[in-house]
This record gives C-alpha cells, structure tokens and sequence, in this order.
C-alpha cells in the first residue's frame, strides 16, 4: 500500500515535470535529433572578413539534400573555420525548422507560401528565398506500355482515373497501374500543378511511393506502369515519356519550353548573416552551378532563360 | 582507535547505500519523465486538430476519404486504422502456427540438436533491419504474388508476409521459454497414462501453456503493428479500405513516415499525423494491457 502511495506521488512529480516544461519540450522533440546541436550553432562573428568562421546548420528537403553537401564540402575545404552540416527530413521539416529559428537554413521543393499557409502565412513572409538550382519531372512508363508521348489531357485523364487501359492512348493492351506520390509530397504537387494542371485525389488500387528509387524501381518491375521522376533518374528501366510532343531535356527546360519543372530553394530567416551568406553565394557561383549542380543532375538556377514566380507565373529573363 | 575505524566502515557502507539509492532513483525518475512527457506530447499534438474543431473525432475515426491536400480536405483514418488491423491479424494468423510448431520443435521433438540449431538461426531474423525485410519483400514477394494472383503484387497480402517473418522470432522465443518451463511431471503422467507424444502435445501440453504463448502473439502483433518502413515498401500507401487482398492499401505508421518530413509543424495535415501517432500508441497501450491479462491468467 506504502509502495503503491509513492509511485502515485512520483508519477504526480514527474507529470508536474513533463507539463512545465512542455513549452521547449514542443521544439525538442520535433526537431529529428539536430536540436542540441543547433542550440549551439549560432555562428560567431569573425573579427575580420577575409576568413571566416561559425557554424552552419542546414535541414529539409531530401531532393536537394546532395547537393548542399557536396557544396558544402568544397566550402568547408576553402575555409576550415566554417562547419556545415546537412539535414534531411523533408521539405515541411526544413521550412518548419528555419522559421522556429533550429536551423540557419531551411530547404525546400517548394515555395515557403505553398506550404506555410493561413495561420502560418506570416512565417512565410518572414523567410528569404534563395532559389540554387531547378529540378524538372518527366511523366515515365514501364518500358512495355508502348507510349512516346502524351497530352497534357490524357495525363489528366489517366492521372483521375478517366483512362484505365493504354490502348486508349495508343499503346499496347495494359492495364495502367499509376505510381504517385503521397499527396503532402513536393514532388508531386509540380508535377500537378505544371503538368496536370489541376490537382487529382488519390484513386482506389493507386501506389504511393515516397522515394524516387522505389518509384523507378517499381515503374521499371510493373507491367502498365505510369509515374513521374526527376530527370536525374531517367535511364534504360523506364521509358521517359515527352509531354504535348515537348521532350523532357535540360535544353528545354532551361529555355522554357518544357514546364513541369521547380525550383529548389534554401530559405533563411529574415537575411542571412555572414557566414550564411557567404555560403549561399557560394552556392551560386559558377563553380557550383556547373559544377555540383550539372554533375548531380540538377538544372542551374543561373542558366535559366525563364523565372517563375509563387502563383506560376513564367516570365522571360 | 578501533572505534573509529569501525564508524568509517559504517559511513562508507552508508555512502554506498546512499549513492546507490540515488542513481537507482535518478534513473527511474528519468525514466518516468520521459514516458510521461512522451504520452503528453502525442497526445498534445494528436488532440490538437479535435480541440481546435477542424476536424471532428468520428470523422477522424470512421470517415474512409483521405484527402489531406484537396480544396475542401477530409481526414478519414479509417483506411489506415482497418489497414494496420488487417495486416497485423493476417500477419499473427500466418506467424503463430509456424512459430508455435517450431517451439514445439525445439522443445518436445528434438530439445538437443533441434534448439541448438533453429535458436540461433530464428533469433537472426530479429536482428535483420525493418529495411532489408521491405527490400526482400519488394524484390522477391511483390513480383511472386504479382505472378501468382491478379492484381500488382503489392497490398495487404505482401505486407503479412513480410510482418510474418519479422514476428516469428518474438513468437518462438516466448513459446520456447513457456514450453520449456512447464512442469515435467505433467508430461510423464501423461506418457504415464498410456497417450502417445501427439496426444501429450495437443490435449496436455498445448492447453496448459496456451495463455503464455497467447502472450508472445499478442506481443508479435505489438511489434507487427508498429512496424512502418518494411510494410511502407510493400504494401502500395493507397488511402482506401482495400477490396481485395492483392490491392493497394496503407497502415497507419506506412502513411506517418510517408507524409511527416513534407508537412510544417502545427498544420492540420501534421497534427491528423500526430493524431494517428496517438491511437498506436493507445492499441500499443491495449497489447500492453492483453500481455498483463495473459499472464495473469497463466498463473492460475
């Protein structure tokens, strides 16, 4: 009875505990385990400004997670005061992350505005977008489906269930299996919004992969398959299939011809300081941008012949 | 002088005690905190969409559209509630029988040789990561069951078969302890009464052990339950209450770890995640519950 009254009162003191410190315990335990260190990762002004020093703490999105490291490796090599460590986690971690002020720098497929909304739209605001590189999608189909091309109507079509069999687009006798994405994915809401046009609900027997490998893994494996993929991706497993006639190639991205493209971004909090900065300009310079950025498969941001805003708009550059 | 050497002995005795005590405390006081901080963050997090009204709880519970991004989103869990379930039964239905005739095996048939063998090689499959289940899987039991029945290969079916092997060790090891600890004069006056060793297995020995080895199925199921990445790979993440077994389908860890890196914090589509974190947590709660019945049940 004794022993069962003071694990009552130990329970009641460690409830009184928990909830007390419950205001920092909703940042610690969102952040995947980076939060210590990001605690202590607020860079230390260098006296002068030739060589700098500080630490640097980079989260969120896996599609552009490679590429900020390979940059970042290079940047730390050229000055040995600076630490940048990369994150993955997910656009919404990244964006969620910079805006609560855990990481210096949030990465993102999308804009902030898209997924920082109503109540959160202010956060969003107060995030500085540095767009580094353009990542373009192409719809893919199991080599057998016997498709080149497709119009943006019948992506629409077969994307809602409207077209079920690849004979109907002039392909061979095949059920058609859609591989998406889950629907919070970056991935997926470009392709949607650039290729299809409107958004599309999931239907009944779809698959939903999250990673690019698994989706080309199964693309390539299931009879009748239909999905979309970075470019980096594309190879002999999977045929790549062009949209209204317009091939999926880096040459037509970059001018503007083919649309299903987005940027990636790298957020900071309001603007960056020092070190930060100078990173993010790193991050532009031609060394990287045709160099990091071609080598992984990503379109540079610079070589770009057309921009685009948050509401889509394109506008020659 | 002796006096004092022996006051010394005591105080360091005392210390050692004391210190003891404290850690002990520490550790358990920590321990506490964290469980207890845990629950309240889930639960925090998970009740927040039906606090602030932007999502009711039985449509939460028992709506089947899972449309988190559409114009007028709906948040159904159903699908991912009746998918963890399907798959976790299926998986226990398939595991158990397998499991329990390879405790009887390696305690009645062969206790020598036949423990010594299958022990290890059982207890390996519960060190292969959730990964390379869900890479086997992919690679061996999607493109079989793709041959074999209609349908893509992927689905609920895919997803037992995978959660099976997981759970056989946690299964076998739990009948191989209660077999193995049951009573020997139970079987020798079984033997003794003239029943052959099929007889002493199905009417004494099985009966008497049932609610211990109930135990480790319940805990299969705990663990089959809570597994996310291997069923993530196989089992399709459509939103709906498949109609067939070969169909795409999701549980609720599958569509956690899909959908939690791509949202922001305190959005409605990140708190309906937390939601779902909440009621694992509560089924976990339940096995919990059903283990302490089990064993209660195994003394009398």
């Amino acid at each position: 009875m004794q022993f069962r009254k003071s694990w009552i009162m130990a329970l009641a003191l460690t409830s009184v505990v928990a909830l007390s410190a419950c205001g920092n315990s909703n940042n610690a335990a969102t952040n995947n385990g980076g939060n210590n260190a990001a605690a202590t990762n607020t860079p230390t002004e260098s006296s002068s400004g030739a060589d700098l020093s500080g630490s640097i703490l980079a989260s969120g999105s896996t599609a552009l997670q490679p590429l900020v490291e390979l940059a970042a490796e290079s940047f730390m090599d050229a000055n040995s005061g600076v630490d940048i460590q990369v994150q993955g986690g997910g656009s919404g971690t990244g964006l969620t992350q910079v805006s609560e002020g855990q990481v210096d720098i949030g990465n993102s497929d999308v804009f902030a505005e898209e997924k920082l909304k109503d109540a959160d739209a202010a956060k969003a605001e107060a995030l500085v977008d540095h767009q580094v590189a353009v990542v373009a999608i192409a719809a893919v189909s199991n080599p057998d489906a016997g498709v080149d091309s497709l119009t943006k109507q019948q992506l629409v079509d077969i994307f809602t269930g409207k077209i079920t069999n690849w004979s109907e687009v002039g392909g061979t006798d095949q059920a058609i299996q859609i591989i998406n994405r889950p629907s919070s994915s970056g991935t997926r809401a470009t392709f949607e919004a650039f290729a299809l046009g409107t958004k599309t609900e999931d239907l009944q027997g779809s698959v939903q992969e999250d990673s690019s490998g698994t989706v080309k893994k199964m693309i390539g494996e299931t009879p009748g398959a239909i999905g979309y993929l970075a470019l980096s991706y594309l190879d002999d497993t999977i045929k790549t299939i062009n949209y209204d006639g317009v091939e999926p190639s880096v040459d037509n991205v970059v001018s503007g011809d083919y649309p299903v493209w987005a940027y990636q971004h790298m957020y900071t909090n309001g603007e960056p300081n020092e070190v930060v900065k100078a990173f993010l300009d790193y991050m532009l310079t031609d060394e990287v941008q045709n160099g990091d950025v071609v080598e992984l498969g990503y379109i540079p941001a610079s070589a770009m012949q057309v921009s685009r805003d948050v509401e889509g708009n394109v506008t020659a550059k | 002088m002796r006096g004092k050497t022996n006051k010394k002995k005591i105080e360091k005795h005392h210390i050692e005690d004391l210190v003891g005590r404290i850690y002990m405390s520490f550790c358990v006081l920590l321990l506490i905190v964290i469980i207890v901080s845990m629950v309240y963050f889930v639960a925090s997090k998970g009740l927040a969409n039906f606090i602030s009204g932007r999502v009711s709880l039985s449509d939460f519970l028992f709506g089947t559209k899972w449309a988190p991004e559409a114009d007028t989103p709906s948040f159904g869990a159903l699908p991912f509630i009746s998918g963890s379930f399907l798959v976790t039964l299926l998986a226990a239905l398939i595991a158990s029988p397998l499991s329990i005739c390879a405790a009887l095996f390696m305690t009645e048939i062969v206790p020598g040789w036949g423990k010594k063998l299958l022990q290890p090689v059982i207890e390996l499959l519960s060190g292969i990561p959730s990964v390379v289940y869900g890479f086997v899987g992919l690679s061996v039991i999607v493109p079989f069951l793709r041959d074999t029945f209609p349908g893509q290969g992927i689905g609920v079916a895919a997803g037992a078969l995978v959660l099976s092997v997981m759970i056989l060790p946690t299964i076998t090891s739990v009948a191989a302890d209660a077999l193995a600890s049951l009573p020997q004069n139970l079987k020798e006056s079984s033997f003794a009464l003239g029943a052959t060793r099929w007889q002493t297995i199905s009417r004494v020995i099985l009966p008497t052990t049932m609610p211990a080895i109930m135990t480790g199925v319940v805990l299969g199921m705990a663990r089959a339950f809570g597994e996310a990445l291997a069923v993530q790979m196989v089992i399709g993440n459509a939103p709906f209450v498949p109609r067939s077994l070969f169909e795409s389908a999701s549980t609720l860890t599958s569509v956690i770890t899909l959908s939690m890196g791509n949202t922001t914090l305190g959005s409605t589509l990140n708190n309906a995640l937390w939601s779902m974190a909440l009621v694992l947590m509560l089924m976990t709660f339940v096995f919990v519950l059903l283990v302490r019945m089990l064993e209660r049940r195994n003394k009398i």
